[in-house]
């Protein structure tokens, strides 16, 4: 069964961009490199093409393994394979790391050309209007003119949404599953918090911690160990972990119950792994978005011009990325009269569900790609 | 949601499409009271069936509304464009007017909120089509006199089972209209798929209302 519906093995590849890209910022990035992952076979007309965007923490990493014992998989391997929901015998599939990720696109731990030296403070911030560009020059490069669909969940499904606004003629599905139009003022909030307990960790030095052989780790831990609450429903949490305790009541300020103990190891973790400056601009590139910023907050004007065909999906227990957000995107969709369908699944796990292999989740994807025509460019 | 009428009752000869075994009579109907090419929101729409068959008729753009998960991916599979959400909540994420028609299949007796998704119905659509099984045909009548709940084709649940909580008779919805001010346009009432006019209310087993708001 698991060799029927796995990529199997699969290798990153680097694509070097020369051509300089003008960020939202008004930076200018003078070259950089996107680590891609591909999955599937690119059919003769080019036309069946899906691109896969990641959220906070993602990577180009979405399916298969680095070798036969490798345990972890691609983060969205339960969604991306032979036989899955978005099926690889149909689809080719595009994963990719966004610019100032710590995954081998370029980002702050990068060298700079010009000064030899990790690029750290000085490394723009990025949007997610700045990673849709970026993707362009990728479609660009494997000869994809027009996408069959471009899919995300939560800040991915920003980038998905971006697609269809900034590239109306590049894509003709969007799946935007557990996202928002943009960000609430808590959710801001949280972001904030996250970025603080980095920024004031004595060992971020202004973000430029590579020089001094430091990492931030107990910042990002803080900011990790955070945001797993926000991406679980109460009850979701109440369920796993309830106030069990880890041993006997000590009455110190070691670990006692089991979801310190979880909290902990999750920084731990990402502590380990991920870098500190990419956390910091992945939480603004999601604070940033706002489409309808320049068009009085007006979503559906800001989506006028968009053409493709949309799923928008979001779970009942997400607080973070709550349903009512979702319909917003939905309602814009309607205004202008696009082709939409809306799912809002029940689900226990919160934000974190978009991840899930839940069965009815995977129907509605699976269903919806099913339905797909990649016959031939729209 | 959608309560609609089993299909296999609906196995009638007819001059429009005599082949297909599921000829739905009321569809047919609905799809006369639309122009081609409408802007067409289908509240409660169950499967998908009649979007389907307006979609293949008459190109209607259409949208589906339905809370059912194993109904909104028969939609889905349908290709029909589906919103899931509770009509019970209205439609606040429909502008006014925007659509041609909104229809409420056989949905309406289900309803906690009849007034207000009548009204939200008419703020949405510039015209409305509401159906709902004749809870004044007589063999409902002489079930109750018979001492029991009616339980049939149009009405196939048992008391203790039924999603229906507002059931009507004609007589009941034509007050309702006037009370609410609300324009009947046009009235259609079948039974086994034949027009019914000689006394609707005991001898018709679905009504098919168009309705517009008053000016």
């Amino acid at each position: 069964m698991l060799e029927n519906t796995s990529v199997g093995i699969v290798a990153p590849q680097t694509a070097h961009f020369h051509q300089p890209l003008q960020l939202k910022s008004g930076a200018v990035l003078p070259q950089f490199d996107l680590v891609y992952e591909t999955y599937g076979t690119l059919n003769a007309t080019k036309s069946n093409a899906v691109l896969i965007c990641h959220a906070l923490s993602g990577t180009h990493h979405v399916a298969g393994k680095y070798s036969e014992d490798d345990k972890n998989p691609g983060w969205w391997d339960n969604l991306v394979g032979p036989n899955k929901p978005l099926d690889t015998n149909k689809f080719f599939v595009i994963g990719v790391n966004n610019l100032g990720g710590c995954s081998g696109s370029t980002g702050p731990a990068s060298i700079n050309p010009e000064t030899q030296k990790p690029w750290g403070s000085t490394f723009p911030v990025v949007t997610v209007e700045d990673w849709v560009n970026s993707h362009t020059r990728l479609a660009d490069y494997l000869g994809i003119a027009q996408l069959a669909a471009v899919v995300g969940g939560s800040l991915g499904g920003m980038q998905a949404l971006q697609w269809t606004i900034a590239y109306p003629k590049r894509v003709r599905h969007a799946l935007v599953i557990a996202s928002a139009p943009n960000l609430t003022a808590q959710n801001i909030a949280f972001n904030e918090v996250a970025r603080q307990a980095i920024i004031t960790d004595p060992e971020f030095h202004g973000g430029d911690y590579y020089a001094h052989g430091v990492v931030p780790k107990r910042g990002l831990r803080i900011a990790r160990m955070l945001g797993h609450i926000t991406y679980l429903s109460d009850d979701a949490m109440g369920a796993k972990f309830g106030r069990v305790l880890k041993n006997d009541v000590k009455y110190s300020f070691d670990v006692e119950f089991e979801i310190e103990s979880y909290l902990r190891y999750q920084g731990d973790k990402f502590a380990g792994e991920f870098d500190a400056n990419t956390y910091l601009r992945m939480t603004r590139a999601l604070d940033y978005f706002d489409p309808a910023l320049h068009y009085e907050n007006d979503l559906s004007r800001a989506l006028k011009n968009v053409k493709a065909q949309f799923l928008v999906v979001s779970f009942t227990s997400d607080w973070r990325f709550s349903p009512a957000r979702s319909r917003e995107i939905v309602k814009a969709l309607l205004d202008n009269e696009l082709t939409v369908s809306y799912a809002e699944v029940t689900a226990a796990h919160g934000h974190d569900a978009f991840l899930m292999p839940d069965p009815h989740y995977h129907a509605i994807l699976r269903g919806y790609f099913n339905n797909m025509a990649i016959g031939a460019l729209a | 949601m959608s309560q609609l009428t089993p299909t296999s009752s609906n196995v009638i000869p007819n001059i429009l499409n005599s082949n297909a075994p599921e000829f739905r009579h009321d569809f047919a109907i609905i799809a006369s009271w639309l122009p081609f090419g409408a802007k067409v929101l289908d509240l409660g729409c169950g499967d998908g069936e009649l979007l389907q068959y307006l979609k293949a008729a008459l190109e209607v753009r259409g949208y589906g509304v339905e809370k059912d998960d194993a109904n909104w991916l028969a939609c889905m599979a349908r290709g029909v464009n589906v919103i899931q959400m509770d009509l019970e909540s209205g439609l606040s994420g429909f502008e006014d007017q925007s659509f041609d028609t909104v229809i409420l299949s056989q949905t309406l007796q289900a309803m906690h909120n009849t007034e207000g998704i009548v009204r939200e119905m008419l703020r949405v659509g510039r015209e409305v089509i509401v159906t709902f099984p004749n809870f004044g045909y007589w063999r409902n009548r002489y079930q109750i006199a018979m001492g029991q709940m009616p339980v049939s084709k149009t009405l196939p649940y048992q008391w203790y089972d039924t999603p229906n909580v507002h059931l009507c008779t004609i007589n009941d919805f034509d007050q309702f209209c006037k009370d609410c001010n609300i324009k009947v346009s046009e009235r259609l009432v079948l039974t086994d798929n034949q027009p019914v006019t000689f006394m609707p209310n005991l001898m018709g087993s679905l009504a098919m209302y168009r309705l517009q708001s008053q000016p």
